[in-house]
């Protein structure tokens, strides 16, 4: 039973095995993405992260172009650093640029977006954004829709008009 | 007092017998093989566990891979979300159907033939032939087994994703009119590499371990006669059974838990 | 010493029941000696005593003057590479032709070169008459024929002593016959020396130098084929001449005939 075409056809099923593993890695979960190539380092302070995570994506109006690889605590101004990675082959992004965080869809997870700003100069390694807009908490906009309605109840209905409180920042 | 001390030696002898398959399980792994020999005989089990499992493997897999899309294109309906069909099967086969129902058939089909082979050279002597002819079973006979088992399920994994995706699509696209590049990019969207086709993969090898490692040794020591070979076999696939539905358990927690 | 197998005192039992409580054998060089005794005896046991695959409880068993369950595994293998073994089942390899099972251990053990093997074997088959069924499958062949492609492949690395498990068992006349003047002429060509366990006394007593019987675990008897034609002892006489009744008895052990009868 040594014969040559029992080898072969062994030889055969892996390879096959291995053909049907490059298929479902490109066809069924689009591995052609930002796994590998060149990347550089730019980092970015914000007031609250929400509910950001390691490897969210990192957008420009819509379009990926990195990924958020560490979140850390800033020592001194105990701020969120965040730290992405973007793809060097987007490597004209104005040093004005701003990043905030944004929730995708209306219950989904957190990712960051970058506006580009219109400095000459563009993020290289190592570059930190200094423009940031922290997350929507939800628990901060209740609060201060409530303090909004009741400061709106206190006042003379007269006055209501002048008064009304300026929108908060987001 | 009979109970109890048939329980405990219940307890003793699995014991045992766990300490027998391990030692075992060790020796034909680490047995030193003669490579020119080891390659011919490696190929003609990885054909006779693999390759002879490929029809019944691939069928399951269209068929399962047909009936997800249609039950799951039901459910979505309801939520107006049909075009998401694609990652629905794609997720489910690959996290969960793939590796798991592959391993159970390849435990029923290639698993019982190991075991029912091995009992039977057992029960001829011929394992103890060549013992006495100085050559030691466990690098001729074993551990070819054994590797082509341990390499065999992971690729018959893969193969049946690869089908059962496709009968997905089959349902999906060509049969309910789900719309085909929904289909294929909201499953790239959803599914990623390293969290659910490696995990998946990772499964399938840990599976394919448990399972040849139980056929064989289940089969290496049968009795050497008629009802210890079927009593033998019978426990290989109910074993392997169990076990593969129980480490998927605490795989996918411990996958699920962050990796 | 001058036996090529000398057993002391060995013991040996499985779960409990004792199989052997104490036996003495010695096999002179060059002789063929028999085993024989009722089925169930351990017959078989003591074939894979000698061999090393089983552990004694107490005693020893050397084979050509080394303690075989003293040695280590490598050393074991060394030695059983100079034991030839005939089992009962022929233990062909079933996935091999005729040609492949008896090139085997030439295969594993030496470094031939293709062409002498091919030649080996073939003298091998042809010595027992099977050269022209060198391509058959395993489980074409009948059981004599089998048993006889196992004697080829037990002898091809020129072993010095031989060992059969109940060569006979099963097998027509005419494969009796054909077992019987292999056994003794590969004996005798290739020096061997052969120890048979069986229990046909017709077929044994024709080429048996030296028979022991072995019951209940110790020996009963021992002799040359003609003293123990002509013993006395009444269980040897009892199972060298095929007697229906005596030390074993016809009747398992039950109550009173009359009683059973409710007379």
């Amino acid at each position: 039973m040594r014969s040559k075409v029992i080898e072969i056809l062994a030889g055969l099923f892996m390879i096959i095995g291995f053909l049907a593993l490059l298929f479902l890695a490109f066809k069924v979960s689009g591995l052609t993405r930002l796994e590998q190539g060149a990347t550089y380092r730019v980092t970015a302070d914000f007031e609250d992260i929400g509910s950001l995570k390691v490897r969210a994506p990192v957008q420009v109006s819509g379009v990926t172009v990195g990924r958020v690889t560490d979140i850390d605590l800033d020592p001194d101004t105990f701020r969120a650093r965040v730290t992405m990675q973007i793809d060097s082959q987007y490597n004209d992004l104005p040093v004005d640029t701003s990043a905030s965080i944004f929730t995708q869809g209306i219950l989904g997870s957190n990712y960051v977006a970058l506006t580009p700003g219109f400095e000459s100069e563009h993020l290289r390694a190592g570059s930190h954004i200094e423009t940031t807009h922290s997350a929507l908490i939800l628990e901060n906009l209740i609060g201060q829709l409530l303090f909004s309605l009741k400061s709106d109840k206190n006042k003379p209905a007269g006055s209501a008009a002048h008064q009304q409180p300026a929108p908060n920042p987001a | 007092m009979n109970a109890i001390q048939r329980l405990g030696r219940i307890g003793i002898d699995f014991c045992g017998h766990l300490g027998v398959s391990g030692l075992f399980l060790c020796r034909a792994v680490f047995c030193r093989p003669k490579l020119r020999q080891a390659w011919p005989l490696f190929s003609y089990q990885l054909y006779k566990i693999g390759i002879l499992s490929l029809i019944i493997i691939l069928l399951s897999a269209l068929f399962i891979g047909m009936v997800v899309a249609l039950q799951g294109y039901n459910t979505l309906r309801k939520f107006g979300a049909e075009q998401e069909l694609g990652q629905l099967v794609a997720l489910s086969v690959v996290r969960e159907l793939g590796p798991v129902v592959a391993a159970l058939l390849f435990a029923g089909r290639a698993g019982s033939a190991l075991t029912a082979e091995l009992g039977l050279m057992r029960a001829t002597q011929q394992i103890g032939g060549m013992e006495m002819m100085a050559v030691d079973p466990m690098w001729r006979i074993v551990a070819p087994r054994l590797w082509a088992g341990f390499i065999a399920l992971p690729i018959l994994a893969i193969l049946f994703n690869v089908v059962a995706i496709m009968g997905g699509h089959f349902v999906g696209v060509d049969w309910l009119g789900v719309d085909d590049g929904a289909f294929w990019s909201n499953m790239q969207e959803a599914v990623g590499f390293r969290e659910d086709i490696v995990n998946g993969i990772i499964k399938s090898v840990v599976f394919g371990f448990i399972t040849t490692w139980v056929a064989v040794y289940q089969g290496f020591y049968s009795e050497p006669n008629a009802a210890g070979i079927s009593k033998a076999t019978t426990r290989t696939v109910v074993f392997s059974s169990l076990l593969v539905l129980a480490l998927d358990f605490v795989l996918t927690s411990l996958m699920m838990g962050g990796w | 010493m001058n036996s090529i197998v000398k057993i002391q005192q060995l013991c040996f039992s499985v779960s409990g029941r004792p199989i052997f409580k104490g036996i003495d054998l010695e096999v002179p060089y060059n002789k063929i000696v028999a085993i024989m005794g009722p089925s169930g005896t351990g017959k078989t046991t003591l074939l894979n005593l000698i061999g090393g695959r089983l552990k004694p409880d107490s005693g020893s068993v050397f084979v050509h003057n080394q303690n075989v369950h003293a040695l280590s595994r490598k050393e074991l293998y060394q030695l059983r590479r100079r034991i030839g073994v005939l089992f009962q089942e022929g233990a062909l390899f079933t996935d091999l032709n005729v040609f492949e099972n008896v090139a085997f251990p030439l295969r594993e053990h030496t470094h031939l070169p293709e062409d002498m093997i091919q030649d080996l074997v073939r003298m091998q088959l042809h010595a027992v008459g099977l050269r022209g069924a060198a391509n058959l499958k395993i489980d074409e062949l009948s059981g004599g024929m089998a048993r006889r492609v196992a004697m080829a492949r037990a002898t091809v690395l020129g072993p010095e002593l031989m060992l059969y498990d109940e060569p006979f068992t099963g097998q027509d006349p005419i494969s009796r016959g054909v077992l019987v003047k292999l056994i003794k002429e590969l004996n005798d060509a290739l020096g061997l020396t052969s120890v048979l366990v069986s229990h046909d006394v017709p077929e044994t007593s024709l080429i048996a130098d030296y028979i022991y019987i072995l019951a209940g675990g110790k020996i009963i008897g021992a002799g040359t084929p003609q003293q123990l034609l002509n013993t006395d002892a009444a269980q040897v006489k009892q199972f060298i001449h095929g007697l229906p009744d005596g030390p074993v008895a016809f009747h398992y052990p039950a109550n009173d005939y009359r009683e059973d009868l409710k007379l």
